[in-house]
């Protein structure tokens, strides 16, 4: 692996990946991936998740040729740098801001979105001119193979390479050298990586996850716009990969006298969406595997947490299938209240005031996203100001993973580091400052030996006090006496 | 031992008292529930409460002037202007900035938002992130304490502030005159060394920064993995400086000992590590070298007050021994006389010294400056190429050609071209690292930036639903679906039209 490793950095030492050529074709190659094989693509995911080809090209496949399409338009604005504006008393200098890339990145993909979460980080580690290794998740093995299989032969391999494999193997790449090491999973996993790139000193990205609130204030009281955002809802937890979405809805909070009619809400709006049998309804993934499974299950079966189920709870382990779950405040100290859910369980937590949600959130860690469904500005300025987390979402859910023009990551325990649009290109470039002078002007009191009149004349320079320069150069200003002697 | 002499009690409790005073993990602990508390009650965030800080520190900066000099002097036997130059004046620049600029760099900034996600509205909005470390080095013992807590500060963030225990003066004057100008609620002061680091890396923080070596800095990002801390490291590496032979000698000769011996004598992570010339300039640069540190610094450059000392005897060793290697003395061709009573070496260069030795595989940071001559300027790249990225790389020269295959070519936190060190005194550009030279950067608006959490922020409105997004999935769906994410607006439209009809 070592010497494959070698190989490639060799090869981005030629300096073909810095070519925008190059650039370009990778990316067309990636769009044609994409465009060529979508029912291969549809056919791994629903082996491995039970996905719907409408989920997943909403939300996989037509975000990547989405955001493949405005690299495409806006690479030769990004590789152009930027310049920047000096100070007059500068002149002539001149400064700008040059991208480079990294050279060799890692990305380590996760299972939920394995297209999307392993080729939206690519799009950016090619778009800034890297060589790349993308490990694949073995949890999601018919993606996975697709990816390894596919790859290559859409791709200059000689720069980019799929790997496959599980821990050992992610182990063996994170002993490695990187220029940067771009991850998506969970915590646990993040401190592992972190930890390996500490010994090199590796910049990494870590996008993890965490409990994204769902804050419920109020809903429209027309029934059309009412409906459309408890769609919006909804869709968020169980119409997202069934729930296994670090952006997916993790819980609801709601004013207690609201939550009656909301819970009736939701009740109908999911059965609505996802039928009576929501196992035939095909709109629904399943879970991942009997590990995650049992975890879930596991988080129902706890002391108080089964009592609180209201709607749905019904399992299928030979299916892996759970059916869509709502609880009502379950014991606030519960897994199911602490651990990231990961699932279709949706605990709605009441309280007495709406504005105690606020707090709640802050007591627990940052999150991905805290979603707040209101009509009450004043209640939204609160929740903007007063939370934070990596993105907040008004009146939707999970659609700012759509949008290239904001930036994507956590804060705080659910990661940092973003990407998305040009904030993924920035994430593989090394920014480098450059600055050009001339030999002339040369401010010959900038060399010692040194005296007062040297030190006045910087004074004048750094508040760009020119009048001041003017007459001390000419003499009719004499130097402040200072308050120490020589 | 239930009997205990007077006097074996007396050292037991003496020594208690002495662990009384040191600080600990349980009193870092303390100290950080203490300031999250502050930063969530609300304390740090207003724009009042940044400007009051920033004014305080500028205030500390402009009136307590003379007690700065004088702890940089006895830190580092820094010459008065070069101690205002390179700290004082920059940092006093860098507060007024952030004062003036603060109301700007708060501001949300609005984004468009795709034709899919219509309508909404998106802006990015910079928070704070919480309670942050700052962990400084001795070189520039006051500007890289305050310059990255100006940034922290600027962002609305509690600040633990750590100075560098080999310069202890400045660390001293920083503890004791900083709760006297700022919020001493939410801004600290901890003084100390190896254990009191080692305390304070194992707390939760929401950012660190830290300044100095690369050992150093690999030891803060493992602690900072515990709590999944982001980090903003500042590190070092060996500036190349390459010089063509068609520049203005006097000039470049000038610059050059800027960036080497009047930049805290050669102790500063941008300084001039090591010089690449051709065989045949290197004899009139060294020449032009040797003119100019004369007039700079007098016939006798080890008794001149104009360059600071080396910092502390351990520096001393450490670089009296890459002098020391085998076969490194037989290359000096100027200097090489030590002072050890004083704390001096003299400007000293070296011509060709092997590839190999000391001297050219560590970061010198200090008065000693190899140059390696090479056939052909080109093949200076090969040298550059073959060691880590550093801070800075340095290029004098008019050839065109040879500017752009520099920037082109050589990687590094940022370049000059004909000049040494300067960039990082423009506020407009980013100071940081790269590879082994560091990761993240800082200066101006880029410290706003370093100690902020940019949070997206959407808002989506009731209208304009495409049921399509929904279950129960259809064929159709994924037809129309397709042609949202085409961005087409045509396209669009008629989609949209077949969707409501549906």
């Amino acid at each position: 692996m070592e010497e494959e490793m070698e190989q490639v950095r060799r090869y981005f030492s030629s300096g073909r990946t810095r070519e925008a050529s190059w650039r370009k074709s990778q990316l067309h190659g990636l769009h044609r991936f994409i465009g060529d094989r979508e029912d291969d693509i549809f056919r791994a995911l629903l082996r491995d998740l039970g996905k719907s080809p409408v989920e997943s090209y909403r939300d996989e496949l037509g975000i990547l040729k989405k955001d493949i399409n405005a690299a495409l338009d806006n690479l030769a604005d990004w590789m152009s740098g930027k310049k920047i504006k000096l100070p007059l008393v500068s002149f002539p200098t001149t400064a700008e801001l040059v991208s480079e890339p990294l050279g060799l990145v890692l990305i380590i993909s996760s299972w939920n979105f394995p297209f999307g979460l392993s080729l939206e980080p690519l799009i950016g580690a090619i778009a800034a001119g890297n060589t790349v290794v993308l490990k694949t998740s073995e949890l999601a093995p018919a993606s996975s193979d697709l990816l390894a299989d596919a790859i290559p032969t859409y791709l200059d391999s000689k720069a980019i390479k799929v790997i496959q494999g599980g821990p050992d193997v992610a182990q063996s790449l994170l002993h490695l050298k990187w220029d940067k090491i771009f991850f998506t999973g969970s915590k646990q996993v993040g401190r592992i990586v972190m930890a390996a790139a500490a010994e090199h000193l590796t910049p990494v990205t870590l996008e993890l996850g965490g409990k994204c609130p769902a804050i419920v204030d109020s809903l429209p009281t027309w029934d059309f716009t009412r409906d459309i955002l408890l769609k919006r809802l909804v869709s968020g937890k169980f119409g997202s990969c069934s729930g296994q979405a670090c952006v997916g809805v993790d819980y609801i909070i709601v004013q207690e006298n609201f939550a009656p009619t909301l819970i009736n809400l939701l009740k109908g709006i999911t059965e609505e969406m996802f039928g009576k049998n929501p196992k035939e309804s095909h709109a629904m993934t399943r879970i991942i595997n009997a590990h995650h499974y049992k975890r879930l299950k596991n988080l129902l079966k706890e002391d108080g947490v089964e009592a609180s189920v209201v709607y749905g709870g019904s399992m299928d382990e030979d299916a892996l299938f759970i059916e869509p779950t709502i609880l009502v405040d379950p014991p606030i100290n519960s897994d199911i209240m602490t651990d990231e859910i990961f699932g279709p369980l949706l605990p709605i937590i009441t309280m007495k005031r709406i504005e105690d949600s606020i707090k709640f959130i802050n007591s627990r860690p940052k999150a991905l996203a805290v979603y707040c469904f209101s009509t009450n500005d004043k209640f939204m300025r609160r929740v903007a100001t007063e939370t934070s987390s990596g993105s907040l979402l008004f009146n939707d859910t999970i659609l700012q993973y759509a949008a290239e023009t904001v930036p994507f990551g956590g804060v705080g325990e659910s990661g940092f580091g973003r990407y998305h649009g040009k904030f993924s290109f920035d994430t593989f470039s090394h920014e480098k400052a450059v600055l050009r002078r001339t030999s002339l002007p040369d401010f010959w009191f900038r060399y010692p030996p040194w005296n007062d009149y040297k030190l006045e004349l910087f004074r004048l320079f750094y508040v760009f006090d020119y009048l001041g320069i003017i007459l001390t150069v000419l003499g009719l200003k004499k130097p402040r006496p200072r308050s120490t002697n020589v | 031992m239930l009997f205990q002499s007077k006097s074996s009690s007396a050292a037991l409790s003496s020594m208690a008292e002495e662990r009384k005073i040191s600080f600990d993990a349980d009193d870092a602990a303390l100290l950080v529930e203490e300031l999250r508390g502050r930063f969530n009650l609300g304390r740090t965030k207003s724009y009042e409460w940044r400007v009051t800080q920033l004014k305080g520190i500028s205030k500390m900066i402009d009136e307590r002037e003379k007690e700065i000099l004088e702890a940089l002097q006895k830190d580092l036997s820094k010459p008065e202007i070069e101690a205002f130059l390179t700290e004082i004046n920059l940092l006093s620049s860098s507060c007024k900035l952030a004062i003036k600029e603060l109301k700007h760099w708060m501001m949300p900034k609005k984004v468009k938002t795709p034709l899919l996600t219509f309508p909404s509205s998106a802006e990015i909005v910079s928070e704070p992130l919480g309670v942050v470390l700052i962990i400084s080095a001795w070189n520039f013992p006051l500007l890289l304490s305050l310059d990255p807590v100006i940034g922290a500060i600027a962002a609305g963030n509690a600040v633990v502030l750590k100075p560098s225990e080999l310069a202890p003066a400045t660390s001293s004057l920083l503890s004791n005159l900083l709760p006297k100008y700022v919020d001493n609620a939410a801004i600290r002061v901890i003084e100390g060394g190896v254990s009191e680091a080692s305390a304070l890396l194992v707390q939760k923080w929401d950012k660190i920064l830290y300044t100095g070596g690369r050992q150093v800095g690999k030891i803060v990002m493992a602690a900072a993995t515990e709590h999944l801390t982001p980090v903003v490291l500042e590190l070092g590496g060996k500036c190349p400086t390459v010089v063509d032979s068609n520049v203005d000698l006097r000039v470049t000769a000038r610059r050059i000992i800027t960036g080497k011996w009047a930049c805290n004598n050669g102790q500063a992570c941008i300084g001039v590590d090591y010089i690449i010339t051709t065989k045949d300039f290197a004899p009139k640069l060294i020449d032009a070298l040797r003119r100019e540190i004369e007039k700079f610094f007098g016939k006798d450059p080890i008794v001149s007050k104009d360059t600071s000392r080396i910092v502390n005897l351990s520096h001393f060793t450490r670089l009296t021994k890459l002098l020391n290697e085998d076969g490194i003395s037989s290359k000096i061709v100027l200097g090489g006389q030590t002072d050890e009573n004083n704390l001096k070496i003299a400007p000293t260069i070296l011509l060709d010294v092997p590839e190999d030795s000391l001297l050219m595989t560590e970061e010198i940071f200090g008065p000693l400056l190899p140059i390696i001559t090479v056939q052909r300027l080109e093949d200076c790249f090969n040298l550059i190429k073959s060691k880590p990225k550093p801070l800075a790389a340095y290029l004098f020269t008019k050839d065109r050609q040879l500017k752009k295959k520099f920037i082109d070519n050589v990687s590094a936190g940022g370049m000059l071209i004909n000049d040494t060190a300067l960039h990082f005194t423009v506020p407009t550009l980013p100071f940081g690292g790269v590879e082994e030279s560091g990761m993240g950067s800082y200066h101006g608006k880029f410290s706003f930036e370093a100690f902020s959490h940019k949070k997206a922020v959407f808002h989506r409105f009731f209208l304009g639903d495409q049921s399509i997004r929904y279950p129960p999935y259809t064929p159709t769906k994924t037809k129309i679906l397709k042609t949202l994410v085409s961005g087409d607006i045509f396209r669009i439209i008629r989609a949209l039209v077949r969707c409501f009809k549906a």
